[in-house]
């Protein structure tokens, strides 16, 4: 397993660069322009001049190189810096973002607490309430319980965030005025009071995240573990007189993990993507919000770097995965 | 710790103070609290010149400010300077060459320093720079030097007489930056200044604290700001981001936020929101319009992409018995009814404000499909094969209809469908992300510079009050095409020697009469000759809660530009 | 186990399938006589789950309504705008009122359905089987894993909406120009929206498969010399049934929403062409006003990916011959 890992690590890197230069010729060849969201008022001579101050006159390949660099070499100093108090990556030039002539960095460092606070937790809740009740809906098979959950998870998820999250935002925002409509970025947690703050402007868009992802994930939990309880050693460790209990929650569950922990792999690294829709409709601001009004501002230098952490995360959390198989079902060989 | 040293010095001082206005929400600075704004498009710089979206220069209007700036009126008021140059006052030369701001005595950047005129003169080497790629570089256009004989003295050269020179240094988009703190990020250093970008200092009511880009921007009362007593505000939080409907709901439902911006809804949700008793909706007009704009090259796909709508002229849309009719079979009035409400009049104009250049020659706010049939028919349009569709020597009046992707554009498009095929035309719809459609994207079929269509509808507007750079855009020479790689303002490719000979006598009148009048034919022009159908003049609508007072709706400046004067209402 | 299952215990057992074990298990039939009776079970075990039942009946009733539906409605007054009936609420002649431009929502909700639900199988049925085959393949050809995983994570990583733009870009025109402007759209978003979901189904997939194909049946299998073909239809993919069908319930949903998604940014059908996503997409601004707009087309899409659900929970049941058993 050991061996398996350390070359698949390996393997990633030729993968990852090969990723990051489809993601970046897939952004130059998608249409759009940095300069769409400048008015029409700003004549076409001196939007030219702009773009070519980004340094879009520059040929494809230059642009990529230099991404490259500035993202293996300059950024990784940058924060060596920060941490250490150097000054090796002084007067480098860092990825600039289009919209604001910042460095994207920067504008990540500041998003990713809300994305972790409102993503984060809405993927820990769903999952702590979606493996019981996947378990328990496939023990009761049609049962009450069973029944109720597969209405409500199917709803959950048939109904799309923008829709339901503008629902709860008016019943409990707007007519009960429970909970805040607007997410506030800068409120700061110092103490208790303050965490029941921010737990109150958290609740809806965690709600509206959570229902989503345990719909999902119960699907898969309670899919497999029916699978799996009908299987032969169940009914061998049954007959040894193992105690229900085990046979369910130790035999059944660990067989009965390996599509759930393909979910849950699949959805670490769209916690740090954070959930676009949910961010836009409560103002969180997240990954998600930045991701999303950079492609519609086409700055590409964001959009890249965003997706190309993105597309890291997943090759990780892939091997992790796949390394938790072989963990999970000892069967299951890679060499 | 200083901010508070400096307030308490300020309202000590104010103490000392004669009142300058009087009507009762008088105090000293800070006195009442935080005011929460909310754009639902979130600025991303604050330095106006890197990036000319109305969202950056409205957030950036918080902090720095121009020379001079228009009211809620349109009409040119002092901001930094004693008075207004003119010809009469002296302060424009006779040969329109030549114009002197002299700065009000007394002011200071927000961290303390005088305000000179080397920070004009330095404001305008950092725009016109040309590494660093200054969205505002239009507003110095045609300007040979920016001298500065004294402190307080700004003289402004050009290189052609000038009739309308107040562009430079006039309005939200073109403010004075500190030379001090942005001399080291002229040119293609614009970008590496990111401190400076977002942290600007500047004369203005407030300084900012802390900027998160595309997020949230917490500003405090700039405790050197010349007025003593203002801004009644201590903090402003600028909250950015989602969409308008939630903005709106969060001034006049929930009472979370102040003010909202730009409310793009349909008028009956305006009016449900406005229902909830918290806040109350503004309408202001500039010269927004919606228009159709009419292609007068061929769009056809068979001519291959580099002479599609390059070649003229346009099968049908030539024909003034066409354009005409298509402009009769509109009902105006529904249109403004159901997208706009208040925020939104019936305009036969390409320039339907300021008043003094709006052209009243023409009308169109009654549809008549019945005249609209009966002018095809004279003109030789008949259905002649029954397939619903008129034609003539073979062409059929089959169009193609695009437009950005918007609820509102959608219902139009829907209804003028609906009227043209009433009247004999066939018409397909089609709808584009407004950022591929805005985009100058020369690779991308679907923008609206290439107008790969028969018909498109968007809006557009110019800054300030005169439309000479405006009625610009229907010259020859500005049209798209390959060459010029698919840039140019002349979307509908109207082309007219008149037109042409006329706009450049308008560069040489000076004069609002006179300049009005020639506006006014140029505008008559272009709609009686087939380069668009005006439909709505557009109204900017943004909601200020009932305890927000001193909100002045400005259209033709920042919307924010009074904040200095906004009180809170006591309840 | 069998006490939650005895309400549910079919009249007539059958005793052939129970003997026939793991190596019958769904897959093609080898003998006409056994393939009848085979089905025959099938369908018989599904017949009894009530769920499924239920959940087959509200899919056909909507399926009927939205193809039959024209015969009834005047599907002209959900085109065509009329001033005059604004806004109405529910009535005889407007069954769920009217929108804002004086529609007929419910021949909106008629003309939105046929879109919707195609788009929504058809998409769903392209990224199943993309999702299935590569998550088979990689699962069970260990020289084919590395490469077609790598695949995986690469379609994971890329950006979905400059994906689609530039499928429009690059595909729109010569579509249009070939199968007409409906047509034309119609394959662009399905295989749009399939090329970009398939990759959790083949992860998911090839996760089992990899767990599968070490179990002793399929060990068995191959030891008697069966060709890799014939494992994976007989002894593999009847075992992946499951998570398979979730992602079916699951990928009709995303696919009905994708769609809507599309038309908002401008890349699908043309704004005058209803579909039930983009009608509750126009219907959420007008929420509190008219709740109506988006509930009906909310509820729809819900009872579409419900129905389906229990379909396949039912379907998933009668494949399964341990099951079907008892």
């Amino acid at each position: 397993m050991l061996t398996f890992t350390i070359r698949r690590l390996l393997f990633a890197i030729p993968t990852l660069l090969f990723i990051s230069l489809a993601i970046f010729l897939l952004l130059e060849l998608a249409p759009g322009d940095p300069m769409a969201n400048v008015p029409l008022t700003v004549p076409a001579e001196v939007k030219e001049q702009m773009r070519q101050a980004l340094g879009l006159g520059e040929p494809v390949p230059v642009r990529f190189w230099k991404w490259l660099v500035q993202f293996f070499w300059v950024e990784p100093l940058n924060i060596f810096d920060h941490m250490f108090g150097t000054n090796f990556a002084e007067g480098k030039l860092r990825i600039i973002s289009w919209q604001n002539r910042a460095p994207v960095f920067i504008t990540i460092a500041e998003r990713i607490p809300q994305t972790l606070w409102v993503v984060g937790t809405s993927y820990v809740v769903a999952i702590l309430i979606a493996i019981p009740v996947g378990i328990y809906s496939a023990y009761k098979q049609y049962s009450v319980f069973d029944q109720a959950g597969t209405f409500v998870t199917m709803i959950g998820f048939s109904v799309p965030p923008f829709f339901s999250g503008v629902l709860v935002i008016i019943i409990f925002a707007v007519q009960l005025k429970w909970f805040p409509s607007i997410y506030d970025t800068r409120h700061v947690v110092s103490d208790w009071d303050s965490f029941l703050v921010q737990v109150r402007q958290m609740f809806l868009p965690v709600m509206v995240l959570a229902l989503q992802i345990t719909s999902q994930l119960s699907r898969f939990m309670r899919a497999s573990m029916l699978d799996n309880l009908n299987q032969d050693y169940v009914r061998t460790a049954r007959a040894k007189g193992l105690r229900e209990k085990s046979v369910v929650l130790i035999h059944v569950l660990r067989n009965s993990m390996i599509p759930v922990v393909t979910v849950i792999a699949l959805g670490v690294p769209a916690i740090f993507g954070g959930a676009i829709i949910t961010e836009q409709v409560f103002k969180v601001n997240g990954i998600g919000q930045l991701l999303i009004t950079a492609i519609q501002a086409n700055d590409l230098p964001m959009v890249q770097t965003l997706t190309f952490i993105f597309a890291v995360l997943i090759v990780l959390f892939n091997l992790i995965a796949d390394v938790l198989y072989g963990i999970l079902d000892p069967r299951i060989r890679y060499d | 710790m200083t901010t508070k040293a400096a307030l308490l010095s300020a309202a000590a001082s104010f103490v000392l103070a004669p009142l300058a206005h009087a009507d009762g929400h008088e105090g000293e600075r800070g006195r009442d609290g935080q005011v929460n704004i909310i754009y639902w498009q979130a600025p991303s710089t604050m330095n106006p010149f890197l990036s000319g979206g109305t969202k950056d220069v409205e957030a950036g209007s918080l902090v720095v400010e121009p020379l001079a700036r228009f009211d809620e009126t349109g009409t040119i008021q002092p901001w930094l300077v004693d008075e207004i140059p003119t010809v009469e006052n002296g302060g424009v030369s006779e040969d329109l060459t030549q114009i002197t701001w002299k700065i009000s005595e007394g002011i200071t950047w927000s961290d303390g320093t005088p305000f000179t005129s080397a920070d004009v003169q330095f404001t305008y080497e950092y725009c016109t720079h040309p590494e660093g790629g200054c969205a505002q570089a239009t507003k110095f256009e045609g300007i040979e030097s920016v001298e500065t004989p004294d402190d307080l003295t700004v003289v402004v050269t050009f290189a052609d007489p000038k009739p309308y020179p107040y562009t430079a240094f006039v309005g939200g988009e073109s403010p004075i930056l500190q030379k001090a703190q942005f001399e080291s990020c002229v040119g293609a250093a614009a970008s590496s200044c990111t401190e400076q970008n977002f942290n600007p200092i500047g004369t203005g009511p407030f300084v900012v604290d802390e900027f998160r880009t595309n997020d949230v921007i917490s500003l405090s009362a700039n405790p050197n700001f010349r007025f003593e007593g203002k801004p009644a505000f201590a903090t402003v939080n600028f909250k950015g981001g989602g969409d308008a409907e939630a903005a709106g709901r969060a001034v006049m439902q929930t009472g979370e936020f102040d003010y909202a911006w730009n409310l793009q809804l349909a008028p009956e949700v305006i009016a449900q929101m406005e229902a909830g008793g918290l806040g109350t909706p503004v309408a202001g007009f500039g010269p927004l319009v919606e228009r159709l704009m009419l292609n007068n090259t061929n769009p056809d796909p068979a001519l291959g992409p580099d002479e599609r709508s390059v070649v003229r002229p346009h099968p049908f849309l030539s024909d003034p018995a066409v354009y005409e009719a298509m402009s009769m079979a509109i009902d105006r009035p529904l249109l403004v009814e159901i997208g706009y409400g208040q925020a939104g009049k019936v305009t036969c104009n390409w320039v339907p404000a300021p008043e003094v250049y709006s052209s009243t020659s023409m009308t169109c706010d009654v549809q008549d499909l019945e005249g609209a049939k009966a002018k095809l028919e004279e003109a030789g349009w008949v259905d002649e094969n029954g397939d619903g569709v008129r034609e003539k020597d073979g062409v059929e009046l089959r169009m193609l209809y695009q437009t950005s992707t918007n609820a509102v554009r959608q219902d139009f498009q829907q209804l003028i469908k609906e009227w043209w095929e009433e009247i004999g035309f066939a018409v397909e719809l089609r709808n584009v992300s407004g950022s591929v459609f805005f985009g100058g994207d020369a690779g991308s079929p679907d923008t609206f510079q290439k107008f790969y269509a028969d018909v498109e509808m968007y809006a557009n507007t110019f800054n300030g009050t005169d439309p000479q750079a405006y009625l610009g855009n229907g010259l020859c020479d500005k049209a798209p095409r390959p060459e010029t790689q698919w840039q140019g303002e002349n979307i509908s490719r109207f082309c007219d020697e008149e037109y042409d000979a006329l706009w450049a006598e308008l560069a040489k009148t000076s004069g609002t009469d006179a300049r009005a009048e020639i506006a006014k034919q140029l505008n008559d022009m272009i709609v009686q000759r087939g380069g668009m159908i005006p439909l709505v003049h557009r109204g900017r609508l943004s909601a200020h809660a009932n305890t927000l007072g001193g909100v002045e709706l400005n259209v033709w400046d920042s919307e924010l530009w009074n904040i200095a004067d906004w009180y809170r209402i006591a309840e | 186990m069998t006490d939650a299952r005895d309400a549910d215990t079919p009249v007539g057992a059958e005793i052939e399938t129970v003997a026939g074990s793991a190596a019958v298990m769904g897959g093609e039939p080898v003998l006409a006589t056994r393939a009848r009776s085979q089905w025959w079970d099938v369908w018989d075990q599904f017949r009894t789950h009530k769920g499924a039942m239920v959940g087959a009946g509200i899919f056909l009733a909507i399926l009927a309504l939205v193809v039959l539906g024209p015969l009834f409605v005047e599907m002209e007054n959900g085109i065509k705008s009329n001033m005059r009936a604004r806004n109405q609420p529910m009535s005889l002649e407007y069954p769920l009122g009217t929108d804002r431009l004086g529609r007929d929502l419910f021949a909106r909700m008629i003309a939105g359905g046929r879109v919707s639900l195609a788009v929504g199988l058809a998409a769903m049925a392209l990224s199943l089987l993309l999702g299935t085959l590569i998550g088979v393949l990689a699962g069970y050809f260990k020289r084919l894993d590395g490469p077609l995983m790598r695949l995986t994570d690469l379609f994971l990583a890329l950006p979905l909406l400059p994906l689609l733009l530039v499928m429009v870009l690059l595909f729109r025109e010569p579509l249009t120009a070939a199968f007409g402007i409906e047509v034309g759209i119609f394959i662009l978003i399905v295989s749009a929206i399939g090329i970009t979901s398939w990759m959790q189904t083949a992860r998911i997939v090839r996760g089992d498969v990899l767990a599968l194909k070490e179990r002793e049946f399929v060990l068995a299998a191959r030891s008697i010399g069966t060709p890799a073909r014939r494992i994976v239809t007989r002894h593999v993919l009847p075992n992946v049934l499951s998570p398979i069908m979730v992602s079916a319930t699951l990928g009709i949903a995303t696919a009905i929403i994708t769609e809507s998604a599309l038309s908002f940014l401008g890349l699908g059908f043309p704004p005058d062409f209803p579909t039930w996503g983009r009608l509750l997409n126009d219907g959420v601004p007008f929420l509190e006003l008219y709740p109506g707009r988006a509930f009906w087309p909310g509820l729809a899409i819900s009872l579409v990916v419900l129905s389906i659900n229990y379909v396949g929970d039912g379907l998933r049941d009668a494949l399964d011959p341990r099951i079907r058993g008892r």
